[in-house]
């Protein structure tokens, strides 16, 4: 090893400023595309968020007025968007992600043929998409005799009338949580399963003999603080995946915005005023505020499970 | 005793024990809710017309057909494309990016994890902090970004946006930092150069992580109708995706269901088929997935 490190000195700054220049040929493409499809546009959203932009005149700058409407004279957006987006984040986030946590544990628990088999069937939700299985979710929660839910519901007598599932203020959004809680168990779901089954197993042993009663002990002292880093990533996976899924509530009734308000969250409030009324700096300030609360909910994660102390 | 114990019950067990059964249990109506759904989109895609009217509703196909496919292949848009021609162009998109992508965050990949240079530390934070970017936030901003490239309506706008997607070049960094140093400071002292190494090299040792990309990449670009909504006006250049959902928000008849059932299996088989022959590579990226 000494004499390697000899050697690449030896070979003198020259090397080391070739090297340099090779490494930025090879990240230039990424770094370009990255900053053209995700730097610029996130630098564009704060900047419009403080102007007013129809899309025909040039944006004018209004300070902070659009936070101040968003904040003081958004009605739809304090009664509904609000408490809309936390109770689905909430459950759809940390809530999915225990839950794909206990699953993933629950799997290593089992020999691989069965576990395999298991984690195919729990995984393969997530390979839909949202906006295809639409079509799926429409025919299930159809609102006349026809649809399954309510053709099983009637049949039991649960309901004497069918429901119309998907224009109802009190049944949308939580059909919206069951369907993306449904698809949730991606990629987070995977890094954790296959964090659990890379602990060295010598280290349950030694806790067995430290005294460890059961296992719920061991979980919680022995398999979380070895993965560690696949929580962290699958808390970021699964902060981005609820809100990425959020458009589900137009999807399934076909309208924005939804039916009284009753699935409106903060993406399709975005859209709204983006799309249907060209309010872009209005949008903009919407989608910073989106933005800034799915950084504040990962820097919860990194607290929790980060190893650099920052 | 006490050792036979924790044997039977010890993580990643090699084989069946009694103790196991408990899980199972739980496991099996989960299962079940997560199945359903699928098993539905493919009876109903098989079922003939007269079965998609039954009342009440049938949830296993009784008479197997078909027609529903024949249909939706004989249909064609309001603008009088065929649905091959969406079909033709979400193939060609989805290999472009696939392999695009691969050298781009491949490369990328090598020297963030391998290579000194000045910005290296800069770039990898800044890809690490936008693992928390959520890309449906920016849409509006993106779209005025690409409007003043004069890429609307460019056929390769469906490739772009997506070469970069820092899930994938972390992925891919974080395997290529399990290469020993060692191995590649001997192939520069045999004389190899950077390129050499990072083909004869790195890239066949990361091989399961470019198939968990290859996956992730195929996901979300098979799934994306987003695109083809926000930055095609052209039909002619919209995506199998796209036409999926006008195929859902334009036919509330019985019959438009068969189809849109059918049109959802094309959809979703060949993303279970890929995932199905390179799940345990997936597995393998998965390990080493972990952010410290």
């Amino acid at each position: 090893m000494a004499s390697l490190t000899l050697k690449r000195k030896n070979r003198g700054s020259k090397a080391v400023k070739e090297q340099q220049k090779i490494a930025y040929l090879f990240v230039f493409p990424y770094v370009l595309m990255f900053t053209v499809f995700i730097i610029i546009p996130v630098v564009a959203a704060i900047y419009l968020s403080f102007t007013y932009f129809d899309t025909v005149r040039a944006p004018i700058w209004v300070g902070f007025d659009n936070y101040i409407n968003i904040l003081t004279n958004d009605d739809v957006f304090m009664q509904y968007v609000i408490p809309n987006t936390l109770k689905y984040a909430i459950i759809v986030g940390p809530g999915g992600y225990i839950l794909s946590f206990l699953l993933a544990w629950m799997l290593a628990q089992l020999a691989p043929k069965l576990r395999t088999l298991f984690a195919l069937i729990i995984y393969s939700p997530s390979l839909t998409s949202g906006v295809t299985m639409a079509v799926l979710w429409r025919v299930i929660f159809a609102g006349d005799n026809s649809g399954y839910l309510n053709s099983v519901l009637l049949n039991l007598g649960v309901i004497i009338e069918p429901i119309i599932w998907l224009q109802s203020k009190e049944f949308l959004l939580t059909i919206m949580i069951v369907v993306t809680l449904w698809s949730s168990m991606g990629v987070g779901f995977l890094a954790m399963l296959a964090g659990i089954l890379s602990v060295n197993t010598e280290l349950y042993e030694a806790g067995y003999i430290d005294g460890i009663k059961n296992k719920f002990q061991e979980m919680i002292y022995i398999t979380i603080p070895s993965i560690k880093p696949q929580m962290l990533f699958g808390a970021v996976m699964a902060i981005v995946g609820t809100f990425s899924a959020s458009g589900i509530g137009v999807a399934l009734s076909g309208s924005n915005p939804t039916p009284q308000y009753a699935g409106q969250l903060i993406v399709n409030h975005i859209e709204y005023y983006g799309f249907n009324k060209y309010e872009m700096g209005y949008a903009a300030a919407l989608s910073v505020i989106l933005l800034m609360v799915v950084y504040y909910f990962s820097r919860i994660s990194f607290k929790l499970f980060g190893s650099k102390d920052e | 005793m006490r050792k036979h114990k924790f044997q039977g019950t010890k993580i990643n067990p090699s084989k069946f024990h009694v103790s196991q059964i408990r899980y199972i249990l739980i496991l099996i109506p989960i299962s079940m809710f997560m199945l359903l759904p699928l098993i539905y989109i493919f009876n109903h895609a098989f079922k003939p017309l007269e079965e998609l009217f039954y009342y009440p509703p049938r949830f296993f196909v009784r008479n197997f057909t078909f027609s529903n496919f024949v249909r939706l292949f004989q249909v064609t848009g309001s603008s009088g494309i065929p649905m091959s021609r969406y079909l033709f162009n979400s193939i060609i998109v989805t290999i472009l990016v696939l392999v695009t992508s691969v050298v781009i965050s491949t490369l990328a990949g090598y020297a963030l994890s391998k290579l000194n240079f000045k910005g290296k530390k800069v770039i990898n934070e800044i890809n690490t902090l936008a693992l928390m970017f959520v890309g449906i936030a920016v849409t509006i901003p993106r779209y005025l970004v690409i409007e003043k490239l004069g890429l609307i309506d460019n056929f390769f706008i469906h490739v772009l946006p997506y070469l970069a997607v820092p899930v994938g070049l972390f992925l891919i960094k974080q395997f290529i930092d399990q290469i020993p140093n060692e191995l590649l400071d001997a192939a520069r002292v045999d004389g190899a150069n950077e390129f050499q190494i990072y083909q004869k090299i790195v890239l066949p040792l990361i091989k399961p992580a470019i198939a968990t990309i290859v996956i992730l990449s195929f996901q979300t670009i098979w799934n994306s109708a987003d695109t083809s909504t926000t930055y095609i006006n052209n039909d002619a250049l919209k995506t199998f995706a796209f036409y999926m959902n006008t195929l859902t928000a334009n036919t509330n008849g019985v019959a438009g269901q068969g189809m849109a059932a059918a049109a959802s299996l094309i959809m979703f088989v060949p993303n279970l088929l890929i995932f199905v022959i390179m799940q345990s590579k997936v597995m393998d990226t998965m390990a080493h997935s972990g952010i410290k």
